[in-house]
This record gives structure tokens, sequence and C-alpha cells, in this order.
């Protein structure tokens, strides 16, 4: 079998085997919903779409999902394993993938289990469902550029709380750069061009864009950068961290 | 089977591994000497491709371990230091794992899991979880998680650490089974286990290697190897010395106590140790000495050990033990 999905799927039963991949999916679900239909108002609203609760996802994705990664590699090094892990005929990159996957595989469950909210307004209604399939496309990239980057920070540490917390960090300016508040900001000032080149760089500016339903092949591109660049950080990280 | 070749490490301005060299062929166990400190873990390290060294070349089987490292991983078994194990897995669990890295599932994985708990005696903890284990157990998980694949080249840090001295026994029987057939290094601080074990041993100090010989061949440096221990029930120690000194062919003699009255007849270079013995055995029914003991030393490893890593501390030409 490939080391890629063995590793992958260790990882899957080490999220299940403790209570991270549980907790992480209890606390998605409840929050999601109490964001959905307590301040996004979904009933109140009276219109067949999921914008309420697509929304919030990437605030709510800011805490949670660095949580979900922060063992990623940091647990690897506190206990000693990843010198087992890269002395098995298994390259480097195999290794990040499979771990990101394993992890990307539980946000994905997490999503995968919100499907009552869809039922519940193509009960009420008659939503567009391809622009909800975009919207939980994009949601479930944005999950992994978090998680990509909560990997590159576990792999900086073998301490899982500084892990959380850079990402968080990380995570908090890749939205803030396109949150209308901040962006507002600037464009007192500053060109547009600048404006728009700062908030192409926010999670917010395409994942909006993707849960409007508009599949623009920039914005898949982006959020795929964002996985790919954070991978291959954490690749360097690691090799740095091993040369000593 | 393993050429290592002018190894280096520098951690920072720190010199770990300063340029060491040796070669292991199949049959041999090499065992891996030094105080802690001295470059044996990341010497270790460096041969399982695990850190990159700043200089020099590992060669396992017919790959270079930087050129080409997955081949050369393929053909080694690695218990790193202390032992690491995933702690949220069952015993079970984890051999299946690594069996799989490994390129063994299915069939040949359960078999080969199956294998290695019998060897390990991991038979009756298989479905416990890592982290409910005690030390000895989990380091022989670790040690088991090594032999998995039956690899050609086995490298194994410190395989006895925390281990009683029942599996110490069991371990040590076990590596000395397998370096018949394959590659071993192994480090240690027990140097018992050096003689009981290795076919060869290696000392290293402050990243260089101070020795490379068999366990005898080290063991003849010994200040104390060839000399006579002489053992007699009561007498006069100074007189005794005195008459002993005079013998043919020795160079000095020493008394090491006087309850049994203990003394040591250093040999001069070059007059064999058994005549020096048999002309002390002659004076002693001359003199009627009441003799207790007669008894050539072989010389002793940590004596060894303790005069070539501490170089500042001379070793004491008086042993007094």
């Amino acid at each position: 079998m490939n080391p890629t999905l063995t590793i992958a799927r260790r990882e899957l039963k080490g999220y299940f085997a403790s209570p991270v991949a549980f907790v992480f999916i209890v606390i998605f679900l409840l929050l999601a919903a109490f964001f959905t239909f307590m301040l996004g108002g979904l009933f109140e609203r009276g219109e067949a779409n999921l914008l309420p609760f697509f929304t919030w996802h990437p605030w709510l994705y800011l805490f949670l999902v660095p949580a979900v990664g922060m063992r990623m590699w940091s647990e690897e090094r506190r206990l000693g394993t990843i010198e087992l892990l890269l002395t098995m005929p298994v390259t480097p990159w195999q290794a990040i993938v499979g771990k990101f996957l394993a992890s990307w595989v539980v946000v994905g469950i997490a999503l995968a289990l919100t499907f009552p909210v869809v039922m519940t307004v193509n009960y009420l209604g008659s939503p567009d469902n391809g622009v909800i399939f975009a919207g939980y496309l994009g949601s479930l990239l944005m999950a992994g550029a978090y998680l990509a980057v909560s990997a590159m920070t576990s792999a900086m540490t073998r301490n899982q709380v500084v892990s959380f917390i850079v990402a968080v960090v990380i995570c908090f300016f890749l939205i803030l750069v396109g949150y209308p508040p901040v962006t507002n900001l600037l464009t007192g000032w500053a060109p547009t061009w600048a404006v728009e080149g700062v908030a192409a760089f926010s999670v917010m500016t395409h994942f909006e864009s993707i849960q409007k339903g508009v599949l623009d092949s920039r914005d898949i591109l982006y959020f795929l950068s964002v996985i790919a660049f954070s991978l291959f950080t954490t690749s360097g990280i690691i090799r740095a961290h091993r040369a000593g | 089977m393993i050429q290592v070749q002018n190894l280096r490490k520098e951690f920072g301005p720190k010199v770990a591994v300063n340029g060491i060299s040796f070669t292991v062929e199949k049959g041999e166990v090499l065992g891996f000497l030094g105080p802690n400190g001295a470059g044996k873990s990341t010497s270790m390290r460096m041969i399982t491709g695990f850190i990159p060294p700043t200089e020099g070349s590992v060669k396992v089987g017919e790959f270079d371990m930087l050129e080409n490292p997955i081949p050369a991983k393929r053909l080694i078994g690695y218990l790193p230091e202390n032992a690491p194990s995933y702690a949220d897995m069952s015993v079970r669990g984890f051999l299946a794992f690594t069996a799989e890295l490994r390129g063994l599932s299915g069939d040949a994985g359960k078999k080969a899991v199956n294998r290695v708990l019998e060897m390990c005696f991991l038979e009756n903890v298989q479905h416990q979880s890592v982290e409910t284990l005690s030390k000895g157990y989990r380091h022989r998980t670790c040690f088991a998680q090594s032999i998995i694949h039956d690899p050609e080249v086995l490298i194994l840090d410190e395989p006895t650490d925390g281990l009683d001295p029942n599996q110490k026994h069991e371990v040590r029987t076990l590596i000395k089974k397998m370096g018949e057939t394959k590659a071993i290094i192994f480090s240690t601080h027990i140097l018992e286990e050096v003689e009981a074990v290795c076919s060869r041993a290696i000392i290293i100090d402050r990243g260089t290697i101070v020795a490379n010989g068999t366990p005898r061949d080290l063991k003849m440096r010994s200040d104390q190897a060839g000399a006579i221990t002489v053992k007699l029930v009561d007498g006069n120690g100074e007189a005794i010395k005195a008459k002993l000194s005079h013998l043919n062919g020795v160079d000095r003699v020493s008394i090491l106590s006087e309850r049994p009255l203990t003394l040591r007849v250093w040999p001069r270079k070059g007059s064999g140790s058994d005549d020096v013995s048999r002309g002390i055995a002659d004076m002693a029914f001359q003199e009627r000495w009441p003799l207790q003991g007669l008894q050539v030393e072989e010389g002793r490893l940590d004596e060894v050990f303790r005069s070539i890593t501490l170089p500042d501390t001379k070793s004491t030409k008086e042993e007094t033990k």
C-alpha cells in the first residue's frame, strides 16, 4: 500500500482514538447550528439559501481547525516518533501529505455531518443546490488552508499550545486582510490596486465569491496554493530541524 | 554492509561527531561505546538517515544514504534512543502500521507481526495500548518494530536500557543470535554487554573514535592485562612483596589488601605471564606461603574505557581494587 495512505490511515485512527476528533465534530456542529440559526437567523430571513450558515465558517474555523492540526507534527516531535517515521522507507513529503490528508478528512466528516441544514432549506423552499455545493467546496478548501497553516506551525515546535496560538494568529491575519472593516481602513488613503492586492491574500475574499456560487478557478487556485505553500514550508521546517 | 566514511556533524559551533569512519559486515555485532554526549546517538541518527551529516557519507548495502535514502532505509531496522512509539495505538496496531510502511501488508504483515510478537514476548499485551505499558514492554515494542521486516542491518540505540535483568538477558541473546546473519550496530553503557554480545567494539569520545577492536583486544590494553594476582591466607606483606620483586621477569609488585593478603605482580615487558606465575608458584612452595589463589588477569574493559575516555585524570597505576 502507498505509504501516504498508510500514514493517513494511522493518523485518522489516532484522531478517533483520542477525543480530538469527537470534540471537534461535536463543538463544530453545535457552534455551526448556533451561528446559523441564532445569529444568522436562517428561518427569519425567509430566503432559501445557506448564506447564514457559510458566512460564519471563516471565524468558526479560526479556533477549531488549528485545534485539530496542532498535534500533527508537535506530537511527533514530543514523543520522538518523528525519528521512527522518518527513518522508515518513506519520504518526508509522503508523511506530510498523509498527515495533512487525515486531518482534512476529520474536518470533512464534521462538515458532511451538517447535512441536516441542507435538508432543512430544501424542505422549506427550493434553494439553488449548486450554490450550496459550491459553499461546501469553498468551506472545505478553506479548512484545508487553515489545516496546512496549522501543519506548518506544529512542525515548528514540540509544544501544541504554541503551535495552536501561532496558527490562530496566522489564520486570523489571513481573514483580516480581506475583512471589510479592515479593507475600509485602507481604501481611505491607499490606491485601489493596493487594497485589492492585499485583499487577494485573504481567505475572506476568495471564500465569499465561492459561497455566492461563483466557482472561479482563481479562488480554488488560491486555496490550493496556500495549502501547497504551507506544506512546502512544513517540509522545509522539518528538514531544517533535522539538520540541526 | 555498512560503510561509514569520515562522518562529521556540527550543531552550530559545536562539533558533535568529528570525522568517524568504520565498516560493519554481515555476521558482525559492533558495540558502540562512549560516555554520555560522546556522539553515539548522533552518529546512529546519521547512519539511519534521520539527520543529514555535515560532511562524509554513509553507505548501506549498495545504497548511499544521502543520494538514495529510500532503498537504503529499507535495509535498516532502527531502534531509536528511548524507544519511541505512538502512545495511542495498541501494540499490535503499532506493529502492523510499521509492517505496512515496510511494505508488508495483508497476510505477510500479519505473519510478520505475529513473528515479532512471539520473539519479543509481547503476545499477552498485544491488544493493550502502548501508553498503558511499563517501560520494559514499551521498549520491547519498539524493538519488535525494528526487526519486523527481518532487516539485513540493525541499528540499536541502547537496546537494553530500562529492561530488568531477565529481559536484558533475553535481548542480548536475541542480538547475538541475529548477529550471525545480520550487520548490527548497538550502543550501550554496559560494558559487560559488550563482552557478552559484540564481535567488535568501538569506543567513541568527543566525536572521534578512540579505540576499535575486538573486546579481547581492548581488554589487552588494560593496565591489569597479564598481571598476576596472588592471594595468601596471611603473611608479612612487605617481606613477600620484596621477595616477589626479585623474581625473574617481574617488573613491579603492589599490595592490594592486607587481609586476606593480596598482591599483584606485573611481569616485565617481553616476559610471559605464564613463566612468572610458575615462578611465583615455585617460590610459594619453597617459602611455605599459605597460597590461596593465583590468577592471571585478563584485563578489564571498564578500566580501558576509563583510561581512554578520561585523558585528563590519568588512569591510576596502582589499581586498588
